[in-house]
């Protein structure tokens, strides 16, 4: 069975074939054709090796016969057949059961054979990779633009000497300018790493300096490679990159350790070897004269093993004097690979130009993080803000609001299986079923209770726990996905460090929106007038007429829908469960509490400080997510103390005690 | 007559707004003064800032002979320097009784561990029995607060007040919602407080004043417009102009 | 004078009927219990079944203390659980590097050389702390070897972060929500960090194995479930003696008052915040106390017992037992974790309505949640509240 790739693989050699056969004509002033020159290499091309496919390969070039890409080509591909009769190779192709065998040099059909008659060439792996690299000037120089490109990452992941004459001279011919620019930037790499004339290499480290591409830093890392030495003297001749001080750079067991692997010290002997070799040495309940359930301290067991080491029993160890005496009679350095003082010191001070630029992109990724994070909190608690502004209310189950967006997601992609239309239908559906929610949840419950905060807090919770079992019946206890339509699943990358992908970009417009949108209602519209009024002063807003039942059961009612809104932001990139509610709802409170009540701009403060903090705290460690967290929240904790009433205090109901 | 409390060049601003403006006012001890002056003079925000519970903008509040500066105290530190204060609506513990209510209040040491280790003794009752008959609630010792009548909560908390045995009592509205019998008795007790102490009373009700027959200041936005007696305050052009004669 | 300094405490009883009532069940209950147990004989109630009503009597005395922080002082702590918490793991240290000491002796008494001291304590060390991957005694872990000295943990550590935690919060006059919120905050920073395996608590591990008690191995654990059964009734016991004994003098006016009103309060000459942190720190405490007891008969503990939601379950038995009664919350608490142990538990049975199957380990919380919810809005005063109807009828 033929894969398509293999397919596209014959079309590129047929298309291959067609300039080769262009070219011909030039090069039809050689004599004699392939197959006499094969003949001679003919053991090595049917039984190829890594150890002799460099022979045929640099006969082969030299001869420059015509044909010979395209054979290299075919022998590569396993597509070159031998005649065990008179041991010729010939391309075939298959007609029904048997091969048609075609003339290497003519390029016509010679015989119909039975796979039987003949052999099949199969290079391995390793001689394949070699061949490919010796068909890069060719490759470099072919028509097929996609092949060319194929041909530099070829180079960009095996680089080597040879490769830089033939790449420099393809540039000249090149047409395509991003190829172009591709090929000029690997030949400054290829130069730095190889060339042989000093300055041509110099000015190449220089000009890498700054470039942040993971391949620029790896040629510069590879170039500044030290490797650990140790010796009596520092070796002359070797380009030492710095000497290390015992005690300050290397501690004294580390350096112990280094001249026992150079064989310049005995081995240490540990506590557990000196106990094993005690061991072995018990006479009539002791050892070397000391009775051995003595032998339970440090310094008993020490002055056995020098009885025993008096009487010569076993050989001497290395003392701790020992170890100091031998780690100060040497030299310890670490030398650089790169035998060129010269060459090491461009690609230091190239390296320290890169990492200066790597911190500023870096600094730059941390802010895109923290920017998706703080939007996701955002997301999450600006519906918790507005309930808690106007009406005092914290809502336990706000978090539970959001699963229930993610999940309406879910449920909609079940029944609308394209992508991008389910989630335009599950984002106002999602917004319809959490605010039916909420209104449901305010009439029935929390209208009951404004006068008692905390116990709103305990009922609200209580929802919480029977809405999340609820799902967990209804849904199941294993994720749920939530997929994202293609145009969303890819990512922004302006560089190799400098990416962000696109489901928070879209999250980031999505804060966005809701922001406006949210400034807009409260700014300028009735509705917003009056919430103002209620969070301002319920009862002058009452005696002017507003109803604040209707406020708050509109407000609750905005605020869980924007909950559910989230919760299908979430679901996108996160997993649907019956518990993602309430791994938000703290945060959300924190966002809430530190941003200050009641108040876009507050719970925007609070998102933004609380994402980029965790994100800061991250980068710090960023092995420990959870220590983030945790110190993230004592942060919170801290800054309560000093700023009560978060960053944006509000004067109104809920400010007050 | 010594100056017990001496405010001076006080302003304090809410967002903008101007409640208190250069205020000075002393009271010394012992002295009976009322305060009076239209909504928004600053009266209640003069006793807020006495208290502790209204950190001014800028001036000074000094208190006693050590002339101590209130501005750095808590309002616990504050009432424990002897100023005790009555709000403008009634506030008891109404889940407590009357007796718990005053023995709250009642003149000992504050510390949690002093109240933990607290014993009843039969001053204590006496004492408890003796404010209760003077503001009439004696027969509703063991009652809860929340079922007195308005006038009664406002007795107990005159009571509670007087328990504290406070060298400065500021006191806000005590007449509204009182008959005319109870507001009589209510300037009696201030009358009688203001021999020893210093009483400070804030009050719309110009024939309660009267019958005071103390000081009066009167504020307006935020400063003092007239200080005298009340025939002479009541003379003033001014005070007429924006207070009496609206 | 003389009359009332004779004996306070006999006329604080008297004053007082529902203590005497309530320590007279408590004991009737306790002899019961022990009459009825594997342990002494009659065997009716299996040992796991002593020690499930003896992890309750636990959870009863932390009940209490969130009953007087809450009920009575009007502080809605949603972090008395990580109090609890943090007494299981103070004496769980002990009891592990115990009992983990007494094998590792054992074990190296079988080789020809008597082991050090370093080498018992490395041998301690990775066995605790192998499964996160470690062979260090981390310093957390300084005092462990010693009872006295963990015992003293188990009140300290929790004793001191109240006091940390709450002289902050107080100072700054931080109330209501905020104040649960942030309590809630200082929970979840604690389980995240408990949840660390390089904080030198084994991670989400937990420490396990802590039914063993060393030195009373020849005990079986029909007694020693017995044993600690007691242990938690005399806590329970003593600490709702002197919470009762609090809340009903003058202190307890105070702190009611504080509850109620605080801002009058200290117009009063109160200092709010020391009461408050007075409170806070004592029911820390006593709730370490009661983790302490709970968790070796529970056998492990792990940072999931200390997540913010075991302290919200806590302030639902409180609210459904019925605040500002001590009795309520011991009601609540049993009634509630109980019933959730027996529905959770597979012991109710499953109700078949025809077309669907009512299966009680998928339903019972959905059952509770709306269960508190009535509670909060019909009951506000709990089951406790029932007493009342039935003491003021006649």
């Amino acid at each position: 069975m033929r894969s398509i790739p293999s397919l596209a693989r014959l079309v590129a050699t047929v298309l291959a074939l067609g300039l080769l056969s262009v070219l011909r004509p030039v090069v039809a002033l050689a004599q004699d054709g392939l197959q006499p020159l094969l003949q001679e290499y003919q053991a090595e091309i049917a039984k190829p090796s890594r150890s002799t496919v460099e022979k045929v390969l640099s006969g082969l070039m030299a001869a420059d016969r015509p044909g010979t890409a395209e054979f290299l080509l075919r022998w590569q591909d396993r597509e070159v057949y031998a005649r065990p009769t008179d041991g010729l190779f010939f391309y075939a192709e298959e007609t029904g059961d048997a091969l048609r065998l075609i003339d290497i040099d003519s390029g016509a059909a010679v015989a119909e054979v039975s796979s039987r008659e003949v052999s099949q060439i199969r290079p391995n792996s390793g001689v394949r990779a070699v061949i490919a690299a010796a068909l890069v000037p060719f490759e470099l120089n072919a028509a097929d633009p996609a092949r060319r490109a194929a041909a530099l990452d070829a180079i960009a992941r095996s680089g080597d000497a040879s490769q830089i004459d033939p790449l420099s001279q393809s540039i000249e011919t090149e047409t395509d300018p991003a190829l172009k620019q591709r090929k000029e930037r690997l030949l400054t790499l290829l130069t730095a790493q190889f060339a042989s004339a000093l300055p041509y290499r110099l000015a190449a480290i220089e000009g890498l300096a700054g470039d942040t591409s993971i391949e620029a830093r790896s040629v510069l890392n590879q170039l500044t490679a030290r490797v650990p030495g140790v010796g009596t003297a520092l070796p002359t001749g070797a380009n030492i990159a710095n000497v290390l001080e015992v005690g300050t750079d290397i501690s004294e067991v580390e350096a112990y350790d280094r001249l026992v692997a150079a064989n310049l010290a005995p081995p240490r002997q540990s506590a557990t070897d000196r106990r094993d070799v005690l061991a072995q040495h018990i006479v009539d309940g002791a050892v070397g004269g000391v009775p051995l359930h003595l032998l339970n301290t440090d310094a008993a067991r020490a002055r056995a093993y020098e009885a025993l080491e008096a009487a010569g029993t076993v050989p001497p160890r290395a003392a701790e004097d020992e170890v100091a005496r031998a780690v100060a009679a040497h030299v310890f350095y670490e030398a650089y690979a790169e035998p060129n003082p010269e060459v090491t010191t461009a690609a230091e001070e190239a390296l320290s130009a890169t990492s200066r630029a790597l911190g500023l992109y870096q600094t730059l990724d941390l802010v895109l993080d923290g920017l998706s994070l703080a939007s996701i909190f955002f997301l999450a608690a600006i519906g918790l803000a507005i309930t808690f502004g106007v009406m005092g209310v914290i809502n336990m189950a706000h978090g539970e609001f959001i699963m229930m967006g993610a999940y309406t997601g879910y449920v909609v992609q079940l029944f609308i299986p394209d992508y991008t239309v389910s989630l335009i239908v599950a984002l106002p559906l999602a917004f319809v079923v959490t605010f039916g929610a909420g209104v449901a949840m305010e009439r029935l419950v929390i209208r009951h209770l404004y006068t008692r905060p905390l116990e709103t807090l305990l009922a609200t919770f209580g929802i919480s726990i029977a809405l999340q079992q609820l799902a967990k019946n209804i849904f199941g206890t294993q994720a749920r996905p939530l997929t994202a339509p293609d145009w969303l699943s890819g990512a922004l990358t302006l560089n190799d460090i400098v990416s962000i992908s696109n489901i928070r970009v879209a999250i980031f417009v999505l804060a966005l929106i809701f922001l406006a949108l949210l400034l807009f209602i409260l700014k300028r519209t009735r509705l917003g007038l009056e919430v103002r009024a209620v969070t301002q002063n319920p009862g002058m807003a009452a005696s002017m007429g507003i109803d604040p039942d209707r406020i708050n059961m509109l407000t609750f009612g905005l605020g869980s829908g924007i909950a559910g809104i989230a919760g299908v932001a979430i679901g996108l990139y996160a997993q649907v469960t019956s518990e993602m509610g309430a791994n938000y709802i703290v945060q959300s409170f924190m966002t809430v509490v530190v941003g200050g009540v009641g108040n876009v701009w507050g719970t925007l403060a609070g998102a933004s400080l609380i994402g980029f903090l965790q994100k800061g705290i991250e980068w710090f460690n960023p092995s420990n997510t959870l220590a983030a967290q945790t110190y993230m929240i004592l942060f919170i904790i801290l800054f309560i103390q000093f700023r009560p009433k978060g960053i944006v205090a509000l004067k109104g109901r809920a400010a007050g005690d | 007559m010594t100056t017990l409390l001496e405010v001076s060049g006080v302003s304090v601003t809410f967002d903008g707004f101007r409640a208190i403006n250069n205020l000075s006012i002393q009271v010394a001890e012992p002295e009976l003064r009322a305060v009076i002056g239209p909504n928004g003079a600053g009266k209640t925000t003069f006793m807020d800032i006495v208290t502790g519970k209204t950190r001014p903008d800028e001036g000074r509040v000094i208190w006693g002979e050590k002339s101590v500066s209130l501005l750095g105290l808590s309002e616990s530190q504050i009432a424990r320097a002897g100023i005790g204060r009555k709000f403008q609506k009634p506030t008891v513990f109404e889940a407590q009784t009357v007796r718990e209510n005053l023995a709250m209040a009642l003149k000992a040491r504050r510390g949690p561990f002093d109240v933990l280790f607290h014993r009843r003794s039969r001053t204590e009752a006496a004492r408890i029995a003796e404010l209760a008959e003077e503001i009439g609630l004696l027969d509703a010792l063991p009652r809860r607060a929340g079922e007195l009548s308005h006038g009664q909560k406002q007795w107990l908390e005159i009571g509670m007040l007087l328990a504290q045995d406070p060298r400065l009592l500021l006191v806000d509205e005590p007449a509204a919602g009182m008959t005319p019998a109870e507001r009589e008795h209510t300037t009696d007790i201030l009358k009688r407080a203001a021999q020893t102490r210093a009483v400070v009373v804030i009050e719309h009700d110009m024939e309660f004043i009267r019958r005071l027959g103390c000081k009066v200041t009167v504020l307006h936005e935020g400063s003092v417009l007239a200080e005298g007696s009340l025939d002479h305050v009541t003379q003033n052009q001014q005070v007429i102009d924006v207070y009496l004669g609206r | 004078m003389s009359t009332s300094e004779i004996a306070p405490r006999r006329r604080f009883l008297a004053e007082n009927p529902s203590v005497l009532w309530f320590l007279g069940c408590l004991a009737l209950f306790t002899l019961g219990v022990t009459v009825l147990s594997e342990g002494f004989g009659l065997a009716l109630i299996s040992t796991s079944m002593v020690k499930i009503l003896g992890m309750t009597l636990c959870l009863c005395l932390i009940a209490v203390a969130m009953d007087v922080v809450w009920g009575y002082c009007g502080i809605l702590s949603l972090g008395h659980f990580a109090f609890f918490g943090l007494g299981g793991y103070a004496i769980g240290m002990w009891l592990m590097y115990a009992r983990t000491q007494g094998i590792v002796v054992e074990s190296l008494s079988a080789t020809p050389i008597p082991p050090t001291e370093i080498e018992i304590e490395n041998a301690i060390a990775s066995q605790i702390f192998g499964v996160v991957g470690s062979n260090e005694l981390p310093w957390l872990w300084g005092f462990a070897h010693s009872l006295a000295l963990q015992l003293m943990m188990v009140v300290l550590v929790p004793g001191l972060l109240a006091l940390v935690f709450g002289w902050l919060a107080f100072r700054s006059r931080v109330t209501g929500v905020y104040l649960s919120i942030l309590t809630q905050a200082m929970t979840l920073a604690l389980s995240l960090y408990l949840f660390q395996n390089d904080t030198g608590l084994r991670g989400n591990n937990g420490l396990s194995g802590l039914q063993n008690i060393p030195g009373l191995d020849h005990l079986p654990q029909s007694s020693l479930s017995l044993w600690f059964f007691w242990a938690s009734a005399l806590a329970l016991g003593l600490g709702y003696l002197v919470f009762a004994w609090l809340v009903s003098g003058k202190f307890g006016s105070v702190i009611r008052a504080i509850r109620d009103n605080e801002a009058r309060v200290r117009f009063l000459g109160y200092d709010v915040e020391s009461y408050k942190l007075v409170i806070f720190t004592l029911t820390a405490v006593v709730s370490a106390i009661a983790g302490a007891l709970y968790y070796p008969q529970a056998g492990i503990i792990n940072p999931a017992e200390i997540a913010p939601i075991a302290s919200i379950y806590l302030a639902v038995w409180v609210a459904i037992g019925g605040r500002g009664r001590l009795y309520g919350a011991v009601i609540g608490a049993a009634v509630v974790s109980l019933a959730s142990s027996w529905f959770t538990g597979g012991g109710a049975p499953n109700i078949d309505l025809g077309f669907y199957t009512l299966n009680w380990t998928d339903w019972w919380l959905v059952l509770l949640g709306l269960g508190f919810v009535a509670v909060t809005l019909f009951f506000p005063r709990g089951i406790g509240g029932l007493f009342d109807m039935i003491v003021r009828k006649p």
